[in-house]
């Protein structure tokens, strides 16, 4: 089958009910998409398909279709997508494990509501599990590129 | 993301390109005495290189795994090396002797909250030797004193001229290192103290970090095994027909005590894993169920356990007292969950091995893994990708992970990488024990405590291992007792006796954040908060008042309440608690402020007040206690396993529940520069949040909740 992913299409030699997850790590060699629970549970798998957030882990391989796969290494070439910057400047990684999967629901959540409340922060974010605990700066940065966003030269280090 | 056998850390992009100088110097002392590592000074070529593109590769002798030591350990080398930060590049040693724990033992280890503290001498004199040598060499070239150069950012400069660290490394080997180096007063450091961000970032948010899971090369398979359902349970039989069946199925072997379905990719050895036919025996006398088991704890709490702590007669001064509190608090098994399930990948060549995993214990695992092949330790080598949380997990004392992958590879025959899955990982052991406190506690007419009879029940870790058990000391695991046998409150009574039963179960216990801390704060800071109720006391003037000779611990309560506003008006339904609590040298006060929402805890915000003697890293500082009160928070809201016949119930994140974004309350933490010696940080914020959380629970509901998870009624 063909798979759109980060906008190049490639051939996947995948069994149908493969989930996402496991045909981007293991055939694709996309590791920055993570395995954490595979249920749906944690949200470290959360990849873009036309832009909405979905958990790659329970996702299908053959409902994919001919729409588009954009995955941590697909969101920007240099690491500066607005949240990416906004993450390095609230410094929130730990271990890092779940933070693809931070970011890509956070990106999801900016595309819909530019300016999020905390509620809406909530709301968006409680998908995605994080053990090391960063949440307090996950909000922070979330507020931090709706900033950026709006004015995209402002500087982040 | 591809693995030469070059290692991983190449292909981690963590080496910086160009030619890298391995930087030389044999053995040097430093000058204050008092600072000197008890294992002798260090080769500072095994801790540091300067290429001559002027990239600073620190090599770390504990490993990152969400702590932060990636940057702070560098800063300790920076500091003193009078580098430019912009090229220091981190990186995880192998496993050697050299970078054995500076205060443990013969061996490399992370945790006890020690990488830095631990690590503060060492690496800082590593960066002066190396410095001292670099001026040497410039100062050659130039034909002037060294005295008369200056370094600053990676530049040594002697009037107008300069050269880089890079310019004079390959000058700077040849040369003797220095007999002694001077270390910075701590008033004179420039990045020690200073708010500095993390050195992982950029991979970290580009998903370009490599963890265990992330390991791939030509040839490599993936592995899901089957384990007992029960602790205590057999391996008896089984059919692998059906999972040789399923595509991309290769192999299917045994283990120590499993079976491991050996396949192209992770989803085909899972199918297959669960295509298995097996069969386990029954545990041993029908295996643990926790409610049994903790009626078993109450009734071995009658009577004293080996003694930990004895001072004047408990039980006649328990007699002669005013009034008497007889209270059990108690606390259920918990698995650590880091956020990347346990893995590890293992290929043999011949009499040698290599190894890739997320651990926090080499020297043991690269035991483990020879012992299972039957080749020296020497012959094994291990790269540590970055971890993805650990928590303890990823350090237990049998490196059963590593030891499991190592056979698993051995009887496949082919490099193999062993995946947990998340019920794999929650059901796999090494908790920390159930425990229960029984708490007697005799007061005077003015309700201050006189008599403290302390008895602590449950597993010990050190007893688990034949390696450990000679750590036991008269029968007392420190690591039980541990904020109970040496509480600051303790010293204020004149009758005191601690005292644990450790007995044993098949459910394999380790540590994990906090360890004893974990439970020992919450009995203590709950019967401290209980008594003070009692006398009609004030909780924070009633602590104060027995901690009057522990004048760091009282130091931190008061900034702790005078920042959390203890005693001002508060919103309607809220209320306030408190707890302070000593762990690896760090004293921490934590003041909760909790409301119930439909019959539920919701804890709005935490201030915490921290001396842990000098902080290296502010931000980082923050981070940890953000995350240590996440990581409590999940264990005194939701953490708990049940055991039922030696099974546990839960699975996954649904029903074993970490704390989410919507209920992480604000977190204030306030920095106190005791300047005693250097604590840690990882860990000791986990203590008192329980009671501090419980205490405020009370103080709102008058429900005084002795069971970890808070529940309720």
């Amino acid at each position: 089958m063909k798979l759109d992913i980060n906008g190049a299409v490639r051939e996947i030699d995948a069994p149908p009910d493969m989930p996402l997850l496991w045909v981007l790590r293991d055939l694709a060699g996309l590791t920055g998409t993570k395995f954490g629970c595979g249920m749906a549970q944690c949200g470290a798998c959360t990849v873009h398909i036309d832009g909405h957030p979905v958990r790659a882990c329970v996702t299908p391989v053959s409902s994919v279709g001919t729409r588009k796969v954009t995955t941590i290494e697909g969101l920007s070439n240099d690491g500066l997508h607005p949240v990416q910057r906004a993450w390095a400047e609230a410094d929130v990684v730990q271990c890092g494990y779940c933070q693809s999967g931070q970011i890509m629901t956070a990106v999801a959540l900016l595309e819909k509501k530019p300016q999020p409340t905390d509620a809406d922060i909530d709301a968006a974010m409680s998908g995605v599990v994080c053990r090391c605990g960063t949440y307090v700066r996950v909000r922070e940065a979330i507020h931090l590129a709706s900033r950026l966003k709006a004015r995209p030269k402002e500087g982040a280090q | 993301m591809n693995v030469s056998r070059r290692g991983l850390l190449q292909a981690a992009g963590s080496v910086a390109a160009g030619l890298v100088i391995p930087f030389y110097a044999a053995p040097v002392r430093i000058a204050r005495a008092a600072t000197a590592a008890a294992s002798g000074p260090p080769p500072v070529n095994a801790f540091l290189r300067i290429g001559t593109d002027d990239t600073v590769s620190v090599v770390l002798s504990h490993v990152e795994m969400g702590q932060g030591i990636w940057t702070g350990m560098s800063m300790l080398i920076a500091e003193e090396l009078e580098c430019d930060w912009s090229k220091v590049r981190p990186e995880h040693s192998g496993v050697a002797p050299v970078y054995n724990h500076t205060r443990y033992g013969p061996f490399q280890i992370t945790g006890g909250s020690s990488s830095t503290n631990s690590e503060f001498d060492r690496y800082r004199t590593v960066g002066a030797t190396a410095k001292d040598m670099l001026v040497r060499a410039a100062a050659a070239r130039w034909k002037v004193s060294p005295a008369s150069c200056t370094v600053a950012k990676g530049v040594i400069s002697h009037g107008a001229k300069t050269l880089t660290f890079g310019q004079v490394a390959e000058d700077a080997m040849k040369l003797k290192p220095p007999a002694s180096v001077r270390l910075k007063a701590p008033e004179e450091w420039k990045l020690l103290g200073t708010v500095v961000k993390r050195l992982d970032t950029p991979e970290k948010i580009t998903g370009k970090a490599v963890y265990g899971m992330d390991i791939s090369f030509p040839g490599l398979r993936t592995a899901v095994v089957a384990r007992p359902p029960a602790f205590g349970a057999k391996l008896v039989t089984y059919d692998a027909t059906a999972a040789l069946a399923i595509p991309g199925v290769e192999k299917v072997v045994p283990t120590n005590n499993g079976v491991a379905v050996v396949a192209k990719h992770f989803w085909a050895a899972k199918l297959g894993r669960d295509a298995l036919s097996v069969t386990w025996s029954k545990p041993e006398g029908g295996g643990v169920t926790d409610a049994t088991l903790l009626a078993d704890f109450v009734a071995r709490a009658r009577k004293p356990g080996a003694v930990a702590a004895d001072v004047g007669k408990v039980e006649s001064a328990l007699a002669d007292a005013a009034t008497r509190y007889d209270v059990q608090y108690d606390v259920p098994y918990l698995a650590h969950a880091p956020m990347e399930p346990l893995n590890c990948t293992v290929k043999i060549d011949g009499n040698r091995c290599e190894i890739w995993s997320g651990t926090q214990s080499l020297t043991f695992d690269r035991m483990s893994a020879a012992r299972v092949l039957g080749i020296p330790p020497e012959n094994v080598t291990i790269h540590v990708p970055f971890l993805g949380g650990a928590f303890g997990r990823r350090g237990v004392q049998t490196s059963d992970f590593v030891t499991e992958a190592t056979l698993v590879a051995k009887a496949a025959g082919v490099p193999v990488k062993v995946v947990w899955t998340r019920e794999d990982d929650i059901r796999g052991g090494y908790y920390r024990s159930a425990f229960l406190h029984r708490v007697q506690v005799g007061v005077d007419k003015s309700g201050m405590p006189v008599a403290w009879d302390h008895v602590v029940v449950g597993e010990s870790i050190l007893s688990q291992t034949p390696l450990f058990e000679k750590m036991v000391k008269n029968g007392v695991d420190e690591s039980s007792v541990e904020g109970v046998h040496d509480s600051p409150y303790l010293e204020a009574v004149a009758a005191k006796r601690v005292s644990l039963h450790s007995p044993k179960t098949a459910i394999p216990v380790s540590w994990l954040r906090a360890v004893g801390h974990t439970h020992t704060a919450f009995a203590m800071e709950s019967m401290l908060d209980e008594l003070a109720h009692a006398a009609g006391k004030d909780p924070l003037a009633y602590r104060l008042a027995l901690l009057e000779k522990k004048p760091r611990h009282a130091t931190a309560l008061k900034l702790a309440a005078e920042k959390g506003s203890w005693g001002k008006p508060l919103l309607a339904g809220r209320a306030r608690g408190l707890a302070v609590h000593e762990a690896f040298g760090s004293i921490v006060a934590e003041l909760a402020e909790v409301s119930v929402e439909r019959g539920k805890i919701r804890v709005h915000r935490v201030t915490c007040a921290v001396d842990c003697g000098t902080a290296i890293n502010p931000l980082a500082l923050e981070a940890q206690i953000q995350g240590a009160v996440a990581y409590a928070l999940t264990s005194t809201l939701y953490g708990k396993l049940t055991l039922v016949d030696g099974q546990v119930q839960e699975s996954n994140f649904h029903d074993y529940k970490p704390l989410r974004m919507f209920e992480m309350p604000q977190i204030a933490v306030h920095v106190i520069s005791s300047g005693a010696p250097m604590g840690g940080i990882g860990e000791p914020a986990c203590a008192p949040l329980a009671p501090a959380v419980a205490n405020a629970v009370f103080a709102l509901t008058k429900q005084r909740l002795r069971t970890l998870p808070l529940r309720l009624t």
